[in-house]
C-alpha cells in the first residue's frame, strides 16, 4: 500500500465495453485499395505503370484472339478471312485448325470407330474417383454423376454400342444393393474405384475380357493369402507370402485359366473388343493413360518408400535410399530411354513388353521417389508423442501408421504431393523422346507438318497447353479443397 | 507448507487397498543413453493398488523409468517384469503390456485428426477388436466420468489443457487397463487448470487403480499416494510413505529437494 504512487486513482471496472463494428474506412474495398495498391506515392507510380503494362499487352494479344478464325480448312483460308474481314493488315488466330484437327489432338491414330472406348474410359474415370476424392455426397457431385449417365448413354447412341449402357447399369444396380446394405454413396462405389484399372485396360487395348479379369483374380488371391498369413505370422511374412502367392498366380495359374475363358467364350460380343495396339495410342489418350496410372501407383509406392527410409532395418532402409537417390539423381528422360531402348537388350529375344507399359512404370517410380521425399518430410513433422501415444496404446507398427501417422503425415504433405503429380502429369509430353504421340510435340508436330496447316504456330501449343493448365489446376484446385477441409485446428 | 493445489476434498479410501499381487517387478534395471547412465541399479515391486509417487528433479530418470514399464525406452540391463510378462525385444510381449498398461503424458498427445470420441474407440476397436458400437459406448462412460462428454464430436485442438489431458486419461482407460502410468500430467497445463486433472486422477485412485505418477504435485501425494518414491541421478534415493516422506526425510538430497519446491 505504501508502494503506491501518490497520483495512482483507484480504478474499478464496473461494466464491460462491449464489441462494436470498426469504423467504414477500415473495411472493404476500399481498405485493400488503400493498403495494397495506393498506400504511398511509390506504390501509386508503380500501381499506375502497372496498369500500363496490363493495356499495352492486352492491346498486342487481345485482337489476335479475338481476329481468331473457327471454320476454314488451312491456314492459307484462314489468313484470307482475317484479311477481308480486318483489313490486310491485321493479325488473327487459326483456331479452325483445333476444330479440324481435335480427333488428332484428342486420340492420337486410335481407330476412328473405337473412339467412344477411351471416352468411356475417361467417364468411368471420373466415376472411380469419386469415392476416392470425396467422401460426403454433395449435391453438385449427383449433378456431375447425372451429366456422366447421360453422357455414356448419348456415346452409345451415336455409336450404336450397347456396351456402355450395360456396364453404367452394373455399376448403378451393384452400388445400390451396397447403399442399400449401408455402404453410403459416394462411398459404395470404391469397388469399382479399385476395378477401374482392369475396366480401363480392357476398354483401351481391347481383346478379351478374361486377361484383366484373371489379372485382378491375382490381386484377389494376394490379398487373401497376405490376410490369412498375417493373422498367423505378422504383417511382414503376410505381405511377402501375399506377393509371392500373386505372382505365382500371374506366373503360372493367370495364362491357362484365359486361354480356357477365351477358348470357352471366343471373340463373342461382351467378352470381346476389337484389339487396339500401343503404337495407335497418341495425343490426350496417351497422356491420361500415362499420367493417371503413374498418380495412382506412384502414391502407395511412394508412402512404403518413406517409411523405408525410416525404418529400423538396415536392408530395408538401404534399399529405400539406394531407389530414392538413384532415381532422383537421374532425369526422367535417361530413365525413358532406358526403358525403350536398353531394355531390349536386356529381355530374352523375342519378349514384347508393352512400350506404353515400360513408360509407364518408369514415371511411376520416378514420381514415387519424389512422393517419398515429400511424405518423410511430413513424417518428419509429427511430433514424437503421437508416434508414443499410438504405441502406448498397444497399437502395433503398421495400424499406429495407417491410423495415426500417415493420415497426418499425408495431410502434412498435400501440397508437396499434388506438385509431384502435376510435374508427373506435364512430364508425360517426355514421351515424345521415346517415340509415342504426346499432343505437345508429337502431334503438334504431325499437324504442322500437314500440308495445310504449314506455318501455323501459336495455336496448338496454346491449345495443348491450355488443356494441361486446366488439369494441372484442378489438381490444384482439389488439393487446396482437401486441406481445407481436413483443417482440424480451431474449427 | 503453502502448496497452491493442496488437496482439500474428502478422499474416500474404502477401495484403495493395496494387495499381495505383484503387478510390476523391476530388478537391477540399468538403461544408458549412448554412454550416459540414466537409470542406476533400479529396484522396485509394485503392488496391485498402489499409489505410488515418483519425484525428483528435472534429469533424475523418473519420467524414463515409468517410460521403460511399457518399453517407449529400452533398458539394457535388468528385468522388468509387468503383470507377469517380462519386457524383452519381442514385439509380441510389448504390444500385450502395452494394451494392459495405460499412459497419461506431459503434453497430452491426443490425436489432432480425430474426434474425441474417435480418439477413445481407436485403440478398443483396433487392439481389443471391440465392435464399434460396443466401443463408443465404454468410450462415453469414462468421458462421462472425466465429466466431458458433451465434446466428444469436437476435435482436441478445440478443447482447453485441462479438458485434453482428461480426455487423454479417458482415453487410456477405455483400454480398461490394470495399471495407469502419468508422465507429468499437469506439468503442461495453466494453474487453473491442474485441480480438474487432479481430480480426475483422485477419484481414478479412490477406485483402487494401480498408479504411477511422476509429478510434482505434493499435494496430490500427500492425500493419495501410499508411497512416495525420491530419484536422483538416475537411482532411487529414498521412499517412504508419504506422511513420513515429507515431515521426516532421511537423506540430505530429499531434504534439499523438498526445501525447494516446498519452501516458499
Amino acid at each position: 500500500m505504501s508502494d503506491t504512487h501518490a497520483q495512482t486513482e483507484l480504478f474499478v471496472r464496473h461494466e464491460m465495453i462491449p464489441p462494436s463494428e470498426p469504423p467504414a474506412l477500415e473495411t472493404g474495398a476500399i481498405k485493400w485499395l488503400r493498403e495494397n495498391l495506393f498506400s504511398g506515392w511509390l506504390n501509386t507510380i508503380l500501381t499506375i505503370l502497372g496498369l500500363l503494362v496490363v493495356f499495352g499487352l492486352a492491346r498486342l494479344f487481345l485482337p489476335w484472339f479475338l481476329h481468331g478464325v473457327w471454320n476454314a480448312n488451312s491456314l492459307g483460308e484462314c489468313r484470307e478471312i482475317i484479311a477481308q474481314t480486318w483489313g490486310p493488315d491485321a493479325s488473327g488466330a487459326c483456331w479452325a485448325m483445333i476444330r479440324e484437327r481435335w480427333n488428332q489432338f484428342m486420340f492420337g491414330f486410335y481407330p476412328r470407330e473405337l473412339y467412344w472406348r477411351p471416352v468411356l474410359a475417361l467417364l468411368f474415370l471420373l466415376v472411380g474417383l469419386a469415392p476416392v476424392l470425396y467422401s460426403e455426397l454433395s449435391s453438385k457431385l449427383v449433378a456431375a454423376g447425372a451429366v456422366i449417365a447421360a453422357l455414356i448413354v448419348v456415346l452409345a447412341y451415336n455409336y450404336g454400342v450397347w456396351l456402355p449402357v450395360g456396364m453404367l447399369v452394373t455399376i448403378a444396380a451393384v452400388s445400390a444393393i451396397l447403399d442399400a446394405r449401408g455402404a453410403k454413396w459416394p462411398r459404395n462405389l470404391l469397388w469399382f474405384s479399385a476395378l477401374y484399372p482392369a475396366v480401363a485396360f480392357w476398354l483401351l487395348w481391347g481383346g478379351s475380357v478374361w486377361l484383366p479379369f484373371v489379372a485382378v483374380l491375382g490381386f484377389v488371391l494376394g490379398f487373401i493369402v497376405m490376410r490369412l498369413v498375417s493373422a498367423q505370422l505378422g504383417a511382414i511374412l503376410g505381405a511377402s507370402a501375399g506377393a509371392v502367392a500373386a505372382v505365382l498366380w500371374w506366373s503360372f495359374g493367370a495364362g491357362p485359366l484365359d486361354e480356357a475363358l477365351i477358348g470357352m467364350t471366343g471373340t463373342a460380343r461382351p467378352f470381346w473388343l476389337q484389339t487396339v495396339t500401343s503404337d495407335q495410342f497418341g495425343g490426350f489418350v496417351l497422356a491420361f493413360t500415362i499420367g493417371v496410372t503413374g498418380i495412382a501407383a506412384s502414391l502407395p509406392l511412394g508412402i512404403l518408400l518413406a517409411l523405408g527410409r525410416r525404418s529400423d532395418m538396415p536392408l530395408v532402409k538401404v534399399i529405400s535410399v539406394g531407389f530414392i537417390e538413384f532415381i532422383r539423381g537421374v532425369p526422367l528422360i535417361t530413365l525413358l530411354f532406358v526403358a525403350s531402348l536398353l531394355l531390349n537388350y536386356f529381355l530374352p529375344p523375342g519378349t514384347n513388353f508393352d512400350i506404353i507399359l515400360r513408360v509407364i512404370i518408369m514415371v511411376t517410380l520416378f514420381a514415387a521417389a519424389y512422393i517419398a521425399e515429400v511424405i518423410r518430410g511430413g513424417l518428419a513433422a509429427l511430433p514424437r508423442g503421437q508416434y508414443e501415444a499410438a504405441a502406448a496404446l498397444g497399437l502395433d507398427y503398421w495400424k499406429s501408421m495407417r491410423l495415426v501417422i500417415l493420415p497426418q503425415a499425408l495431410k502434412i504433405s498435400i501440397p508437396g504431393i499434388v506438385s509431384t503429380f502435376i510435374g508427373l502429369f506435364k512430364d508425360t509430353t517426355l514421351v515424345v523422346f521415346v517415340g509415342l504421340l504426346d499432343p505437345l510435340k508429337g502431334i503438334t508436330d504431325a499437324v504442322r507438318a500437314a500440308i495445310e496447316w504449314k506455318g501455323i504456330y501459336w495455336e496448338p501449343y496454346l491449345f495443348v497447353g491450355s488443356i494441361f493448365f486446366i488439369v494441372c489446376f484442378s489438381m490444384s484446385r482439389y488439393s487446396m479443397y482437401l486441406e481445407n477441409k481436413l483443417k482440424r485446428e480451431h474449427r | 507448507m503453502s502448496d497452491p493445489h493442496a488437496i482439500t476434498r474428502e478422499i474416500d479410501r474404502s477401495h484403495m487397498t493395496v494387495s499381495d499381487e505383484v503387478a510390476i517387478q523391476i530388478t537391477n534395471m540399468n538403461k544408458w543413453y549412448g554412454a550416459f547412465h540414466v537409470l542406476r541399479d533400479i529396484n522396485m515391486t509394485v503392488y496391485r493398488g498402489e499409489r505410488i509417487v515418483i519425484c525428483g528433479p528435472s534429469g533424475s530418470g523418473k519420467s524414463t523409468l515409468i517410460r521403460c514399464i511399457n518399453r517407449l525406452e529400452e533398458h539394457q540391463q535388468g528385468q522388468i517384469i509387468v503383470d507377469g510378462i517380462e519386457l524383452t525385444s519381442d514385439l509380441k510381449n510389448i504390444d500385450k503390456v502395452r494394451s494392459e498398461v495405460g499412459m497419461v503424458f506431459q503434453h497430452f498427445n491426443l490425436f489432432p485428426h480425430l474426434t474425441i470420441l474417435e480418439n477413445c474407440t481407436l485403440a478398443p476397436i483396433w487392439v481389443r477388436k471391440i465392435p464399434k458400437k460396443e466401443a463408443e459406448e465404454i468410450a462415453m462412460h469414462f468421458l462421462e466420468k472425466v465429466k466431458i462428454p458433451e465434446q466428444a464430436h469436437k476435435y482436441p485442438g478445440q478443447l482447453s489443457g485441462g479438458q485434453q489431458q482428461r480426455v487423454a486419461i479417458a482415453r487410456a482407460l477405455c483400454m480398461k487397463p490394470r495399471i495407469m502410468l502419468f508422465d507429468e500430467p499437469t506439468s503442461a497445463l495453466d494453474p487453473e487448470m491442474i485441480k480438474e486433472v487432479l481430480d480426475t486422477m483422485i477419484e481414478l485412485a479412490e477406485e483402487g487403480m494401480t498408479m504411477l505418477c511422476v509429478t510434482h504435485e505434493m499435494g496430490f501425494a500427500q492425500a493419495v499416494a501410499n508411497r512416495v518414491v525420491f530419484m536422483d541421478q538416475g537411482q532411487i534415493v529414498e521412499q517412504n510413505e508419504p506422511k513420513e516422506f515429507f515431515n521426516n526425510p532421511q537423506s540430505d538430497r530429499t531434504k534439499l529437494f523438498l526445501s525447494q519446491i516446498l519452501g516458499h
